[in-house]
């Protein structure tokens, strides 16, 4: 299973990194949301500074979106979904594989916009061990929770306006809780943040624990 | 395809009687909510729209989903998977969604005149409201064409899935309410949970008595007509098969 699972990240890394969407389109892109937030909400700074943490998991769940979507088309093109399904792998070997996958996206993308809110939003970051952890936590359960609803979307032609209805609502409590946490922690005051976080960490071993169980049946039938 | 029911058609005797039982509590409800019971010393009048609102929550909530993650279950377990469990797990749910969406739209009606907002971000109506959606979702998936069993085994994981992330969703709406706790939500609290007694807490158990016979008659309906639907499909597919047939002996 770990062996498979290396493998098909290593597979997937090599496709994002060979064709540079995610540097190219994902990251511009949730630059740019980030930029439009400030429109949205007018440039004044103690605003932005307060909202930020809420700004920045909302950005990066719209982004991450983008890149669970993508983990999947590379998988449609030239029928490598059969392909995959006939390799032999360990279904739960590919379900990590992917997540993992997507997770070492999320978590560059997550370090680019941590630099455009300090940067665009003014914040001041404060308890690096929380933040840190919220983030792991966070990127942990977004991939999983994303890969398990990606195959479900995957091969369908409606899978683009699918995804987003089935992922976001399962979503929503992480949102929630990886704000709240980082708020917390940025505010200096973490005994209200630990919640969260144990939150986020129950949120991620469900979903893995789902994915590894649910996969295999899953890309059966996809 | 299943030994479990296999109905002959939309209308039985028994459901005829449960279909005027039900007439029967509804039309109960709607003389004890409207006529019998007080008006609320806080609420007034509006606390009649509650007869309706608890009912049709308890409904989808509990009676719907309950189900629809139950037939979810039961369909996944390769010993008692079958059509009629996919199929009840569908027609549950839809009825979940039509009432869930009921719900939330007298409660927003009773919160306008009460609260005097349509909306709170209670934890309450916040976990409900994300439940509406997860179940929109479902419903999706269960809409999106594939192989009958394929589409049945998808929607069955969805649901599952569904039901696993609602504790999360309570709990996380529920910390987020009451961490950053304004004073203005304990009263919301306590008018949402009033102390009831008599006639209201009467009327209150015959609503959720008459919607529960409702559940009852339109899921085994909502069944029927898909079954009814699936034999359809399943014959014209034997049907265009004789023909191909048939033009093939022609040919020869």
């Amino acid at each position: 299973m770990w062996r498979d699972a290396v493998l098909v990240a290593g597979k997937d890394l090599r496709v994002e990194a060979r064709s540079r969407v995610g540097i190219n389109q994902v990251v511009p892109f949730a630059l740019l949301v980030l930029v439009l937030f400030a429109f949205a909400l007018d440039s004044d700074r103690a605003t932005l500074a307060g909202v930020g943490p809420g700004l920045f998991w909302v950005t990066v769940l719209f982004s991450g979106l983008l890149a669970i979507q993508r983990s999947f088309v590379i998988e449609a093109d030239d029928d490598a979904r059969d392909a995959l399904r006939l390799s032999g792998l360990d279904g739960a070997g590919i379900f990590l594989g992917k997540a993992a996958a997507i997770a070492v996206q999320l978590a560059a993308l997550e370090a680019v916009l941590a630099v455009g809110v300090v940067v665009l939003y003014n914040l001041q970051l404060h308890g690096p061990v929380m933040l840190l952890l919220t983030c792991v936590a966070t990127t942990v359960g977004l991939a999983a929770a994303g890969t398990v609803y990606g195959i479900i979307a995957a091969g369908l032609r409606v899978r683009d306006t699918l995804l987003p209805l089935l992922v976001l609502p399962v979503l929503a409590p992480v949102l929630l809780a990886a704000a709240r946490a980082c708020e917390a922690a940025l505010a200096g005051t973490p005994s209200e943040g630990w919640p969260w976080v144990r939150l986020l960490l129950v949120f991620a071993t469900i979903y893995v624990t789902f994915g590894v169980v649910a996969f295999g049946p899953l890309l059966e039938e996809s | 395809m299943t030994t479990t029911s296999t109905p002959a058609g939309l209308s039985t005797r028994a459901t005829r009687m449960l279909g005027w039982l039900t007439a029967a509590t509804l039309a109960l409800t709607a003389v004890m909510a409207l006529v019998v019971s007080p008006p609320d010393v806080n609420m007034k009048d509006s606390v009649r729209l509650l007869y309706l609102h608890v009912p049709t929550a308890w409904l989808a909530m509990y009676v719907s989903f309950g189900i629809t993650t139950l037939a979810s279950v039961l369909y996944l377990w390769k010993r008692t998977r079958s059509r009629f469990w996919d199929l009840t797990a569908g027609a549950s749910a839809e009825i979940g969604v039509l009432f869930l969406g009921l719900t939330l739209l007298i409660g927003s009606i009773w919160g306008r005149i009460t609260w005097g907002v349509w909306w709170t971000w209670d934890a309450r109506l916040t976990t409900t409201a994300v439940l509406f959606v997860l179940y929109l979702g479902y419903l999706a998936v269960r809409k999106v064409p594939a192989a009958p069993e394929v589409q049945s085994r998808r929607a069955a994981i969805v649901a599952v899935a569904a039901f696993l992330d609602v504790p999360i969703v309570h709990f996380s709406v529920t910390w987020w309410r009451t961490l950053h706790q304004d004073a203005s939500i304990l009263d919301e609290r306590r008018l949402l949970d009033p102390q009831i007694t008599g006639t209201m807490a009467l009327t209150l158990f015959i609503g959720v008595a008459a919607f529960t016979l409702l559940y009852a008659w339109l899921l085994v309906h909502r069944f029927r007509l898909a079954w009814v639907e699936d034999r359809i499909a399943d014959r014209q597919m034997d049907i265009a098969i004789e023909e191909r047939r048939a033009e093939a002996e022609v040919v020869k």
